[in-house]
């Protein structure tokens, strides 16, 4: 048992660690290294134009998406040495928000079920950052039931005619193309009427308007389809498939090993060292102590997690399902810490602004984030019936849908 | 990276859960529940026979000379068979207490019988309520014999002798208190056995009248041995907390598998799945807190008094967690003597206490957390 690399894990570290060296923007190093918790804003500068200028640099050197074969614009990586890179590329990785959704998802499902012509052509785009992908899956009455989706894609002649509304698609606004799923067949039980197909976000009849979210914030979007035409060619995979389709962007989408997620303990743990209370400082109070500990040992608990499944990794072996717990845990940890972080603060803790009694409002600004997180990607819910089902083997839900032709599905509640 | 435990180590584990499947059936448990007999004496002497008691002691003295790795995965088995012998105490604590403080003559006389199954060991540090502390400890110790009362002590109705943490000082720091070893079949010493929590582990008060003992480690040093003791202490039962926290679990998901109700199997409805999710959620960070507990044990780390507590907290957490839950998922079932769920039930609220509360370790990793963020 240790923490070493191998001599080849060495070598490669050693190689990453002098690109980033050399060219990454150390002019963004501070700001990106306070920034720990949610989206990223550059005080001064357009985050996609800084990020793309990244990407880019990136993939000339042989450092984007390195996981992919070298022919769409990868380095044909092992897993292993995609993590080194991770842990290497460090704050800056932060950077490259607007192109996650695409080199996690899109790209890999381009990758299974695209022709050739296809992945030569987009791929390598898409790994320089040249051209940002969105995905078009959730809408407003499909969200952890997503094969509910009412978007309607009608063939006419060579062509697809799409009309319909999706919702929650980060980076829809700045995206160049997106992968959208949508029912053809209205007739056939829900799973089995879908269809994917990949798209030009500038085509006509595309409408993107931004969500204003509970917390106040803008950082995802509705997308409207109004008559919008889709090249047959565009389809990915065949017609009714979509749904075999859909899974394997959504397994990627829960494959990222080693991306460490926010959990808020360091940002507690600082708060409670320096808060003073009327007996003292907050980290003398034994409750608050209890309280950290607990904290504690979840965030240690998901850090060495990681570090198995990267050891696994390294010995060139399938990680075990215990990754999956990663977002189950930090989401519910971030809004436990937020509230009893302003709870310490009393009545003060009801300001928003940037007090000092508050320390500039980040836990109140993390209290009203935190629902997102224990939603987007998978709900807590869906989570545990993952983990029930495919790690524990238990029976998977009863679904008195399943055979009912979409069309004859009940729509409304009451 | 290679934070997991070596073929070999794995290999070991798999003889281990062989061995206890086989010798250390439910069964046989109930047989020390039931109070038949205070432990299983054949299981331990198996477990000598196999190398089990002596693995993390040196060949010199009789042991297998292998490391704490290796002790950590015959742990993990050993709460998962819920194995009704006085292992934690003697292995954990006299054994690692020899280790840390003994003399060369202590360890030549101790750990080849412990080795060997021919001696049962246990620390002598509680009196009465409370947790660990030098303010605590109040048994005199003068002119080479011990007076006053311990309790709990661990497995101290079988121990043959008892590491004893006795006051020499009055100054109310640390260097007050002195450790001794203590003959428990001498003149002086009266042992009664006491009812508790898990019966599978017993529990006693010893009185020492009198009492003839010799020194273990230099005078005023007890506490900062005890420490030690403790945080090695706390990964090994960390290890029995997650083979236990495994063991639940598992038998909540077979019998929601097994078990219909309104027609369906109960593991097909969310509130039981949900419920046996989340028991999975903690024992797997249990698991990797405790690994990184068995990293910094088996290297002497300077991490270790973090990443003892650490996985003492995470590991006492999930198996009460699991126990608990396990014993709901079974419903009425569950509340029977019968079923084997109150065993762990039992197993793990006492496991809880044993080296201090919860509390008491939540409060000692918050100090060396900050221990570390002040260096």
């Amino acid at each position: 048992m240790n923490f070493d690399d191998t001599p080849q894990e060495a070598a490669f570290r050693e190689t990453a660690r002098k690109w980033v060296d050399a060219n990454a923007p150390k002019e963004f190093e501070q700001e990106l290294s306070k920034s720990s918790l949610g989206r990223i804003r550059l005080a001064k500068h357009d985050m996609v134009e800084v990020g793309k200028a990244w990407q880019k640099k990136k993939a000339e050197g042989g450092w984007a998406c390195l996981h992919w074969p070298k022919e769409y614009g990868g380095r044909g990586a092992t897993p292993i040495e995609r993590v080194i890179w991770q842990q290497e590329e460090g704050v800056y990785g932060k950077l490259t928000q607007p192109f996650q959704i695409g080199e996690g998802m899109c790209g890999p499902t381009v990758m299974a079920w695209g022709s050739e012509d296809a992945k030569r052509r987009y791929l390598p785009k898409l790994a320089s950052g040249e051209e940002i992908w969105c995905q078009l899956f959730s809408e407003p009455s499909a969200g952890s039931d997503v094969a509910g989706l009412r978007t309607r894609a009608e063939k006419k002649g060579d062509n697809w005619v799409v009309n319909g509304q999706k919702i929650w698609t980060s980076g829809a606004h700045y995206s160049d193309y997106g992968l959208l799923i949508a029912r053809t067949d209205p007739n056939v039980p829900k799973h089995k009427g879908l269809t994917m197909f990949f798209l030009d976000m500038k085509s006509s009849g595309v409408e993107v308007r931004p969500i204003k979210q509970a917390n106040g914030m803008q950082e995802f979007n509705e997308v409207y389809f109004t008559d919008v035409v889709i090249s047959d060619s565009q389809r990915l995979g065949a017609v009714g498939e979509g749904w075999s389709v859909s899974l394997t962007t959504l397994m990627n989408e829960r494959m990222s090993i080693g991306a460490r997620l926010a959990t808020g303990v360091p940002e507690m743990f600082e708060f409670c060292s320096n808060l003073m209370l009327e007996d003292g400082l907050a980290i003398d109070d034994p409750a608050v102590r209890s309280k950290l500990a607990s904290w504690a040992v979840k965030s240690s608990g998901l850090k060495y997690t990681s570090y198995r499944a990267i050891s696994a990794l390294s010995k060139g072996e399938r990680p075990g399902p215990e990754n999956s717990i990663g977002k189950l845990v930090s989401g519910m940890m971030l809004q436990d810490i937020a509230t009893y972080a302003m709870d310490l603060q009393g009545a003060a803790g009801v300001l928003t602004g940037s007090d000092e009694e508050t320390v500039h409002g980040q836990f109140q600004q993390m209290l009203l984030s935190s629902p997102s997180m224990r939603i987007a990607g998978g709900t807590d819910e869906i989570l545990r019936n993952i983990i029930a089902e495919r790690v524990l083997g238990l029976p998977g839900d009863i679904r008195v849908d399943k055979d009912v032709p979409y069309n004859k599905i009940p729509t409304k509640g009451r | 990276m290679n934070f997991d435990f070596s073929d070999d180590q794995k290999q070991l584990r798999d003889q281990a859960r062989k061995f206890l499947t086989e010798k250390c059936s439910p069964k046989a448990v109930r047989v020390v529940l039931d109070g038949k007999a205070p432990y299983d004496k054949e299981l331990w002497k198996g477990l000598a026979e196999m190398g089990f008691l002596g693995v993390a002691i040196p060949e010199e003295f009789g042991g297998a000379g292998a490391g704490h790795l290796e002790l950590c995965v015959i742990a993990e088995e050993m709460g998962r068979a819920n194995a009704p012998v006085p292992f934690s105490s003697t292995v954990y604590l006299a054994a690692e207490a020899l280790l840390i403080a003994g003399s060369d003559a202590q360890k030549k006389k101790w750990l080849p019988a412990i080795a060997s199954g021919d001696a049962i060991g246990t620390l002598a540090l509680f009196e009465g309520k409370g947790n660990p502390a030098p303010k605590a400890v109040k048994l005199a110790a003068a002119n080479g014999v011990l007076n006053g009362v311990k309790k709990p002590v661990p497995d101290g109705a079988i121990a043959d002798f008892a590491v004893v943490a006795a006051r020499t000082g009055s100054s109310g720091r640390d260097g007050d208190t002195s450790l001794f070893l203590v003959d428990l079949k001498a003149a002086g010493v009266e042992v009664k056995n006491l009812t508790n929590l898990d019966p599978t582990r017993g529990q006693a008060e010893i009185t020492f009248k009198d009492a003839k003992a010799e020194p273990l480690g230099a005078a005023g040093e007890g506490w900062s041995i005890l420490s030690q003791v403790l945080d090695r202490a706390a990964v090994l039962c960390a290890f029995e907390q997650v083979g236990g926290s495994d063991r639940a679990l598992e038998m909540g998901r077979d019998y929601a598998l097994d078990r219909i109700a309104f027609g369906r199997q109960i593991g097909s409805f969310q509130a039981v799945k949900h419920m046996l999710a989340d028991m999975y959620v903690l024992a797997t960070l249990a698991r990797s807190n405790s690994y990184y507990g068995a990293w910094a044990l088996s290297t002497n780390a300077a991490e270790l008094p973090e990443a003892a507590a650490a996985a003492r907290i995470s590991a006492t957490q999930a198996f009460q967690h699991c126990a608990k839950n396990n014993i709901q998922v079974h419903g009425g079932m569950g509340f029977t003597w019968e079923f084997d769920c109150h065993m762990y039930y039992r197993r793990a609220n006492a496991m809880a206490l044993g080296l201090g509360s919860l509390t008491y370790w939540e409060d000692q990793l918050i100090d060396r957390m900050r221990k570390k963020n002040a260096a």
